[in-house]
């Protein structure tokens, strides 16, 4: 199923005829309306007209999250206020929000790509979608509310949290597709286990996760548990919510909506764009948003472009699944860790709960790694002896992973805290 | 005979002792051994209790990892060389022991240890083989 096959099946040059017309139109309205482009654009003597081909965009300057912040918090607005109909911003826990205003036009551009995004799940007008991403600020409830909407499902707005409510109402009302965090998922699996209901009886067939990053073995489990297929949506607030990029039924890298967010991969030291296939921050510029247009935004997310045209049937270049962040990237003992890693070398072990915190710090000059896990009574044992073993067990698996000695803890089941939204995995107490 | 023990595993933390222990209290589980094994990190608490089967449900319930395997339990005469005896009878056969706790009976004429082997069939035939008595479930709960 395909939402928009005139959109999503484009040939390429048909792609990028329209990608340069809508750059061109973007560069425009951002220079025109934008105080703060107008300056950066007017500082590296760039107009708008310099914009010929898609390849001039590496003219334009880069938009960083400090650049939108110093906005705050209705600086990069392009229109009035008055014409913004709704507004969200991040959640700030790195400093003050970043702020996202959404015209009426903005609002119906980001329905129809969440309408993709569900569409790629399986969701249909007669499906009932349990949206159990936090309403409110966050991008996340209204995002999929809307492109629920626009399909003509059913949305349920729980929103987060009550994890028993939410097995009940899933119950009750024959929930067909979950949205919300991985993490969020895995704990609805693991309280369903408990009140010992059987997943398999669940109408579930599908869910849509996102909003931090996750890992194929975090899939396998999700899909294992709750009965599902899990796939992976991407986006962000700064560019307009959840929308950006969707995993269709291959699963097999996220298609980017690419006739609104238009992709490049950087390097992040040298700022140079790289080519298809090669790894490095993926920087976004949308094309066609009116309230705030974003140019060039650096979204410190490592992935990789591919194209081609999909299984699926669609044509629109497709992204990696997120790896890392360009600055949640840890560097212990100069050694470049992602938490993904970790969770990859952890959910290899057979009777380990994916619930695990990755605890930095440098006691004496010298960065340490702890990485909490939860016991389970496959891994516990009435010998020391073979809790040691378990434990050298799972630090090796790190070790071939990441390249770093780290110690585990074993900690009492239930004893991690778990999250509504999104997991806190790393605790850096270094103070660096 | 075999005895089935019971082992939890504890995190190096506060009160957590405490609770487990309380846990059997609330549910009237009466404990006829106990040892610990400690390590830095963490602690695994082992036991002999009035109901096994009821121990490991309430415990688990509260989110304690739980583990019920087989020891073998000895008696021998509350004297200089008792213990002695017995480990000589293992070590003979070489069988490997894991780990090993003891208490005394109530009347006070005979220590009861618990012995864990690394393979528990090859130390009851050791043990019975030197005359020494295996314990059985009934008599350890007599006691």
């Amino acid at each position: 199923m395909i939402w928009n096959e005139k959109a999503e099946c484009m040939s390429e040059e048909e792609i990028k005829e329209l990608q340069l017309q809508r750059l061109q139109s973007v560069v425009k309205r951002a220079y025109e309306k934008v105080p703060y482009y107008n300056k950066r654009f007017t500082d590296l003597k760039i107009e708008p007209e310099d914009i010929e081909t898609l390849d001039d965009i590496e003219k334009l300057p880069f938009t960083s999250k400090t650049d939108l912040r110093d906005a705050y918090p209705f600086g990069m607005f392009a229109v009035d206020t008055e014409d913004i109909v709704e507004v969200h911003t991040t959640s700030g826990t790195t400093g003050k929000p970043t702020v996202s205003g959404y015209t009426e036009a903005d609002l119906d551009l980001w329905g129809e790509v969440m309408a993709r995004a569900l569409t790629m799940t399986g969701v249909k007008k007669e499906d009932k979608v349990q949206n159990s991403y936090g309403y409110g600020l966050f991008t996340g409830g209204m995002g999929v509310h809307y492109g629920g909407q626009k399909i003509g499902a059913t949305v349920i707005p729980i929103s987060a949290g009550n994890t028993t409510r939410q097995l009940e109402i899933m119950q009750d009302f024959g929930t067909t597709v979950l949205t919300c965090t991985p993490s969020y998922g895995l704990y609805l699996a693991e309280v369903a286990e408990r009140e010992g209901i059987d997943t398999s009886k669940l109408k579930l067939k599908a869910g849509c996760f996102g909003a931090e990053m996750w890992t194929e073995e975090m899939r396998n489990k999700l899909e294992e548990r709750l009965n599902i297929s899990a796939q992976n949506i991407y986006g962000l607030t700064e560019v307009i919510g959840p929308g950006v990029a969707m995993e269709c039924s291959q699963k097999h890298g996220l298609h980017i909506f690419e006739d609104h967010f238009y992709p490049e991969i950087i390097n992040p030291k040298t700022l140079e764009q790289l080519p298809d296939g090669e790894t490095g921050e993926l920087v976004l510029t949308t094309l066609t948003r009116e309230g705030m247009p974003v140019i060039r935004f650096r979204t410190k997310d490592i992935t990789a472009l591919r194209r081609g045209v999909c299984e699926c049937g669609r044509t629109q270049v497709k992204m990696d699944r997120i790896t890392g962040r360009s600055d949640d990237m840890l560097k212990v003992r100069g050694v470049i860790v992602f938490p993904s890693q970790i969770e990859k070398a952890l959910l290899k072990i057979e009777g380990l709960e994916p619930q695990y915190q990755i605890i930095v710090t440098r006691p004496q000059h010298l960065d340490e790694l702890e990485v909490q896990v939860e016991t389970s009574p496959a891994l516990f044992s009435d010998e020391v002896k073979h809790i040691e073993e378990v434990k050298k067990d799972i630090e090796n698996r790190i070790h071939s992973e990441i390249g770093l000695r780290v110690n585990i803890s074993l900690v009492e089941p239930q004893s991690l805290p778990r999250s509504e939204g999104k997991a806190v995995r790393v605790v850096d107490k270094r103070n660096i | 005979m075999k005895l089935n023990q019971i082992s939890v595993f504890l995190e190096n933390r506060k009160g957590r002792l405490w609770k487990a222990l309380n846990i059997l209290s609330n549910a009237n589980i009466n404990i006829r051994a106990l040892s610990i094994a400690d390590t830095s990190e963490f602690g695994i608490l082992r036991m002999i209790v009035s109901d096994t089967d009821l121990a490991k449900q309430m415990l688990e319930e509260s989110n304690f990892v739980v583990k019920v395997n087989e020891v073998i339990a000895v008696g021998v005469s509350d004297a200089p060389g008792g213990l002695e005896g017995v480990l000589e009878s293992l070590n003979k056969k070489d069988v490997n022991v894991e780990y090993i706790y003891a208490f005394v009976e109530k009347k006070g004429e005979k220590a009861v240890v618990v012995i864990r082997t690394e393979d528990i069939d090859a130390g009851i035939e050791a043990l019975k083989n030197s005359g020494i008595t295996v314990l059985s479930e009934e008599e350890i709960k007599s006691i």
